[in-house]
């Protein structure tokens, strides 16, 4: 089994989730983020003072899937997160040793 | 005084004034509150509000004495008989002044205890506004005493120079706004003697509150992190709300200045409307012009720079000389709040940059557009002439003066005696937490506080539990 995970522009997740969900993905975790890349932070003005706001939000995705499907996966959220502009995020996979679903004990590819 | 001399429809109107300031110090509170860092907004607003506490009992035990007692010389009032207003509750009337067309005098008789009451919210906001320049590290002990000082040696003395206008007796010598009314000879030094105009306070409350803050936050020192860490405003939707408060309760403080609900006061309503709408204009293109982005704080700082501007001129000038000094606020304001970041000077949230430098504009614009028709006395655009400009100087400079060097003892007094900034523990922290006990949000508390997750009913056996 695999993680796959991704950190995406917000207004992105709708495209992502509905990509995912077209491809058989059952379920995933999303969670807001902050910080930066090669983007880098933004600039914001106050009364005229310039203040960098070094961290960007962006929202990162988690799914858990087999390892056949994983590379799959990867190509589909980085393909429905891709706007072609600077701060589209990235996406990577990496081994799970275990996993359990908590309501039935179920462990492994069972679980997914 | 017979009471039925009085005029209902205009000692109503003047009280529902008094509700409307009021409504503008919570209003001040939301918008100095959202301009500060989170961890402080309890404590920003919780200035404005002592200020309403403080400043209330003040006035009634001997604040009203001293700003509309009996005249000395000019300088301060004092009655007995007003000590605890004891003296008001007999029905006395206040002879309220309408300066018309043509010099046309019309009084009308005011309740003298609705005028006190009035007046009573100036007080209170005056001391309020102060609190935006030492936002985030005064503390608050210091603060309540400052209050109560700087309301009772600053405040009261200048409403008197201000506001006490004496009227002439019979055959009297006369002089000031509406002249052949005020008396030169008894009440205060700049309405009467002087002859400045002002009509709601362009001198006592804005000059006077922004040369207090500056002199305040010189004592008081920078605050950490001051031009090297970013504190943006926590939320700009409280600055606004907090400005269109101020705008509604201005109408009250600007209108309700003209005691009474007459064609008069019609123009200082619309006055007032244009002037803050020329501001908001103003400050938006100088944002445009130099950082690319109209801002909403723009807006609302430009708003509330129209209002603080066109405060002392909303009765003395037309609709033209109303949208110039709107126009030139905004702008002037929208270049004096960055003053600070290069002198080095911490005035948090721009009392300086915004009422001193608004009320600044809108004293001295009255001796440039003032319209003859009002001022009854030339300005440079009507008549050519500098005097009424030099007055409106003296006034201004006066107050300024006096407010700013009795502000600084006041200060150095407090910080001798209690001190008056927090630890850096409690400035980094918050004052929220360590001062007030309490913090603005919960931040996080969502799904997951509240102890145990374990539900409080059991499953019911209906449910087949899959295993």
């Amino acid at each position: 089994m695999r993680l796959v995970t991704g950190v995406i522009k917000p207004f992105k997740l709708e495209d992502v989730k509905t990509a995912l969900e077209s491809f058989g993905v059952h379920g995933l975790t999303v969670s807001e983020v902050q910080g930066f890349g090669r983007q880098r932070g933004h600039t914001e003005v106050y009364r005229g003072a310039e203040y960098t706001v070094a961290f960007v939000p962006k929202v990162k995705i988690e799914v858990l899937v087999d390892d056949a499907d994983a590379l799959d996966i990867v190509e589909v959220i980085a393909k429905a997160a891709q706007t072609g502009s600077i701060g589209d995020g990235k996406v990577w996979s990496m081994p799970v040793d275990e996993v359990v679903r908590v309501r039935t004990g179920e462990r492994g590819v069972e679980a997914l | 005084m017979d009471p039925e001399l009085i005029d209902g429809a205009n000692a109503g109107f003047v009280m529902v004034c008094a509700f409307l300031v009021l409504l503008m110090i919570p209003g001040l509170a939301f918008f100095y509150g959202g301009m500060s860092r989170s961890k402080n907004v309890l404590n920003m607003i919780m200035m404005s509000f002592s200020a309403i506490a403080i400043v209330s009992v003040l006035w009634v035990l001997y604040g009203y004495s001293l700003a509309f007692g009996t005249d000395r010389n000019g300088l301060i009032g004092f009655s007995s008989g007003l000590l605890g207003l004891t003296d008001l509750t007999d029905n006395a009337v206040f002879g309220a002044v309408e300066a018309g067309a043509d010099g046309v005098v019309n009084t009308y008789l005011l309740p003298d205890m609705i005028f006190a009451g009035f007046q009573l919210m100036f007080a209170a906001l005056t001391v309020a506004l102060i609190s935006g320049a030492v936002a985030d590290r005064m503390k608050f002990g210091a603060w309540m005493a400052f209050v109560v000082l700087w309301a009772s040696v600053v405040y009261f003395p200048v409403a008197h120079w201000v506001f006490a206008f004496g009227v002439a007796e019979e055959g009297g010598e006369a002089a000031g706004f509406a002249n052949g009314f005020f008396a030169a000879d008894t009440g205060g030094w700049i309405v009467n003697r002087l002859g400045a105009l002002d009509l709601a306070g362009g001198t006592a409350v804005h000059i006077n509150a922004g040369a207090a803050a500056l002199a305040l936050v010189l004592v008081l020192g920078r605050r950490r992190g001051f031009r090297k860490e970013p504190m943006r405003p926590h939320n700009l939707p409280f600055v606004m709300l907090g400005a269109g408060l101020l705008w509604f309760g201005w109408f009250g403080f600007n209108v309700g200045s003209t005691l009474g609900a007459t064609a008069y006061s019609g123009l200082v309503l619309m006055n007032t409307q244009v002037a803050t709408a020329a501001a908001v204009l103003g400050w938006l293109a100088i944002e445009k012009l130099r950082d690319g982005h109209m801002t909403s704080l723009g807006a609302a700082s430009g708003a509330v720079a129209g209002l603080v501007a066109i405060t002392p001129a909303c009765g003395f000038v037309n609709a033209y000389g109303a949208i110039a000094i709107g126009l030139l606020s905004g702008i002037a304001c929208a270049f004096a709040v960055t003053l600070k970041n290069r002198l080095g000077y911490d005035d948090a949230l721009d009392v300086v940059g915004v009422h001193l430098v608004g009320g600044m504009v809108g004293t001295l614009m009255i001796g440039v557009v003032g319209d003859s028709t009002h001022t009854l006395t030339d300005s440079l655009f009507f008549g050519g002439s500098l005097g009424l400009l030099g007055t409106q100087a003296i006034a201004a400079f006066a107050v300024l003066a006096y407010s700013f060097a009795v502000t600084f003892v006041i200060a150095l007094l407090l910080k001798a005696v209690m001190g008056i900034r927090v630890a850096d523990e409690e400035e980094i922290t918050g004052i929220d937490q360590m001062t007030h006990a309490e913090t603005a949000y919960e931040i996080g508390g969502g799904i997951t506080g509240g102890g145990s997750a374990t539900p409080p009913v059991t499953r019911p056996s209906s449910v087949e539990v899959s295993s």
